[in-house]
């Protein structure tokens, strides 16, 4: 029983921090730290760094372009960028899509696909959610039909696509759509990459709760799909969706996230006062942030176990729910102590970008409710951990 | 990183958790929880023999143990197996003994190894509810020994224990950290009165009462009025045993409802098929995965000493202490109205459960030190 890192770790942890120091623009740390929006330029500098880097894609195998790391190593990593406030890697396209391609795609989707992930020629999105369709992915009715013109052999897709976050900067989706209405609903779905520019795809933007552009609604309508689009076999979606789905998920925690959320709410409750005293010495204050920061130690121990278990060649199962379900609670929390922390000024909204703190609290805690929806529903993290953890 | 117990440790707890499922299951167990001694002296040397105690210790006190994880997988089999033999107490007194101890005292240690001496940790004392530094109870100097008066509550197993360890103040007010020193006392020392009673959880403890207790120079345990930090040094450990035994308490909890959850028919299903049910069961699920790390994160610190060693303390027996209670009341809930009846071995684990949150300090105690403690400027 050992808690602490090896020395190799250790020392990779500090190459890490070096190439953070001297790589990772301080302006876009500036913004990540207070909450502010990050434009798409700033997304694709960091994108563009970590390629240089060679660290993009950290889940890949070494011949596909990955550096070749541990469980362990890319804990450490994921965690180091986000106490360091790099943005979070848009993970469409390279944590996503790019692990489906290497395990399901054919020679040619791979070396035309991959290297376009890594330069950043292609902005991907995930075509998975629809309106009657969320946690009940499988349920998807977007529908792709073969066809034939000029002897040559198509998909025409429709249906509709919602909360595809960041569609309004993708060229490209990745989709679950049907290609069966006769088998069970998930023997039916295949998985298809369509360009975002083929005449009848139409983006539509949502706004979300705290007045962000981030999500959108895609529509397809008898868009003309290449048939050397569809990844793997046809009506075999389902399976490469669910791969997708449980890759690398041992980082699901966000403890980085939470460490570094955490340290900026404990700054500013200390500074700001209440009945003459700081926030951090208000006995009710101080007792919520104790209980979210012990939780938070004893998570960081929790992710590190199941880590230590798939380095020891077990599968990150029903794990990953567990770190989700209690991950996202500790950011919510985390979130939600920031905006008691501004107090009546809590209540500003501020629609253009601003870095002052407690008019980003209230947007951002807001915002941090999706954390416990989207990815799975932590209701749908239970039920997996009820049915491969418990059994029942 | 690593989270595999050494082979030595493995097989420890492989041998104690055998021993538990061959001669202590639950209708043994009962027994003893409800029978007038509230333990069993045999069962007690039986447990000996197998060398539990050891593990409590290095090999300078006579030992073959002592680390935190060491500590934890012994307790995490006695709460597995609910047993109310006094091993913490043995574990406390020991390793204050082994601290502080002078040579004799530190003989002690070998016949609580071999089982043949009984030590009981008197501290606490009525109206002191976790109070580390409270201690009313007076030690005075008379000629070359020491008189004590005072009164100590809640002490398990006290009307059987050959010796206590009392902590008396010599100096200082009643709630002053300096001032407190700890002494070895005969349980049948002239003056010494002790009053039983048994516990909810099974087992029994006792008030013990203190009047003109007149104790030999040398049953001063360490440095007149430095008591304190032995306190603290050795309370440390129990705490890591109280955490670790919950953990193994809660496995076993987790276990039973699971149990019943399969094969419990309400409707004509398993009612583990709701999903009422099946969500709460989750959360237990998680719940107990983070106590577990917290108990791991207390013994990996438990043999530091400062502030951080303190913080990690205190984090682990506050989150024992609230999902301790967590599984203990959602196990009975889950179970319906048979998880309110004596026959069934899960209502025992839920009451171990909730109690070990009134040992050594609750959950709302360890909050608060935690957060106290992440005041003080860093050493």
């Amino acid at each position: 029983m050992d808690l602490k890192f090896t020395a190799a770790e250790e020392a990779f942890r500090a190459d890490v921090l070096k190439f953070l120091r001297t790589s990772l623009p301080d302006e876009i740390a500036q913004k990540v730290h207070t909450g502010r929006r990050l434009t798409r330029d700033d997304m694709a500098q960091w994108h563009g760094i970590l390629n240089a880097q060679g660290w993009l894609a950290n889940h890949w195998p070494k011949e596909y372009g990955g550096p070749g790391w541990t469980a362990v190593q890319k804990f450490i990593f994921e965690n180091e960028c986000a106490i360091a406030g790099a943005p979070r890697v848009v993970p469409f396209g390279v944590n996503m899509l790019g692990p489906v391609l290497i395990k399901y795609g054919s020679e040619a989707q791979k070396r035309h696909w991959l290297p376009r992930i890594l330069d950043g020629s292609d902005w991907w999105c995930q075509g998975y959610s629809e309106p009657g369709a969320g946690s009940d992915l499988a349920s998807v009715r977007t529908t792709a039909a073969r066809a034939m013109e000029n002897g040559e052999e198509y998909y025409r897709v429709n249906g509709q696509k919602t909360w595809t976050t960041l569609a309004h900067y993708a060229n490209m989706i990745f989709c679950l759509v049907r290609t069966s209405q006769d088998a069970r609903k998930q023997e039916g779905i295949s998985f298809l990459l369509i360009d975002m520019n083929t005449p009848g795809v139409e983006v539509r933007p949502i706004i979300t709760l705290d007045g962000e552009h981030e999500v959108n609604e895609v529509f397809f309508t008898d868009v003309r799909v290449p048939v050397a689009n569809l990844v793997g076999e046809e009506n075999k979606g389902w399976t490469y969706a669910k791969y997708l789905l449980t890759y690398e998920r041992t980082n699901i925690a966000g403890v980085g996230f939470s460490v570094a959320a955490l340290g900026r709410l404990k700054e500013a409750a200390s500074r700001l006062q209440s009945n003459g005293r700081a926030l951090t010495d208000d006995p009710l204050f101080a007792a919520r942030l104790a209980r979210v920061e012990i939780d938070l130690e004893n998570m960081k121990t929790t992710n590190l176990r199941v880590l230590a278990a798939v380095a020891g060649g077990g599968a990150p199962g029903a794990e990953s729910s567990m770190l989700k379900i209690r991950g996202t609670e500790i950011r919510q929390e985390i979130s939600s102590l920031m905006r008691r922390a501004m107090g009546p000024y809590a209540q500003q909204f501020i629609e253009e970008d601003s870095d002052d703190e407690a008019s980003t609290a209230a947007a951002q805690y807001f915002n941090n409710r999706k954390l416990s929806i989207f990815g799975g529903s932590n209701e749908i993290q239970k039920n997996i951990i009820a049915k491969m953890m418990l059994g029942l | 990183m690593n989270f595999q117990h050494t082979e030595d440790r493995r097989m420890l707890a492989d041998s104690l958790n055998r021993f538990i499922a061959e001669q202590y299951a639950f209708d043994a167990r009962d027994g003893i929880a409800r029978s007038a001694q509230g333990y069993s002296r045999d069962m007690w040397l039986r447990f000996c023999e197998l060398g539990i105690i050891g593990a409590f210790f290095d090999e300078a006190a006579g030992g073959f143990g002592g680390d935190g994880f060491d500590v934890s997988v012994v307790f995490e089999a006695l709460g597995r197996g609910l047993v109310v033999e006094p091993f913490l107490d043995a574990l406390i007194v020991g390793r204050a003994l082994a601290l502080a101890g002078n040579d004799t005292q530190r003989g002690i240690i070998a016949k609580m190894i071999d089982g043949s001496t009984l030590a009981a940790f008197a501290h606490d004392e009525p109206g002191s509810h976790y109070e580390r530094a409270r201690v009313g109870t007076r030690a005075t100097r008379r000629g070359d020994g020491w008189v004590l008066n005072g009164a100590k509550g809640v002490v398990q197993q006290g009307e059987h224990a050959d010796v206590l360890l009392v902590s008396a103040r010599t100096s200082g007010g009643d709630h002053d950290e300096a001032g407190i020193s700890l002494f070895v006392v005969p349980r049948d020392a002239g003056g010494v009165d002790v009053r039983g009673y048994r516990k909810i959880d099974g087992g029994r403890a006792a008030e013990v009462s203190l009047d003109d207790v007149a104790l030999e120079a040398d049953a001063l345990v360490g440095i007149e009025g430095d008591g304190y930090a032995v306190l603290t040094h050795v309370i440390g450990y129990g705490l890591v045993a109280l955490a670790s035994e919950a953990v193994g308490a809660m496995d076993v909890a987790k276990e039973h409802t699971l149990e019943y959850l399969r094969t419990r028919k309400q409707f004509g299903v398993p009612i583990g098929a709701f999903q009422a049910l099946q969500h709460r069961m989750a959360d237990v699920l998680v719940d107990i995965e983070q106590a577990r790390s917290a108990a791991i994160n207390a013994a990996a610190t438990v043999g530091e000493s400062g502030v951080a060693r303190e913080r990690a303390l205190s984090a682990a027996k506050y989150s024992i202490g609230r999902i301790g209670a967590r599984v203990a009341e959602e196990s009975i809930q889950m179970h319906g109205g048979i998880g309110m009846t004596w026959e069934l071995p899960l209502a025992h684990y839920a009451k171990r459960l909730v109690m070990i949150d009134h040992q050594l300090g609750d959950e709302d105690h360890h909050l608060a030190r935690y957060i106290e403690l992440g005041r003080a400027p860093v050493a």
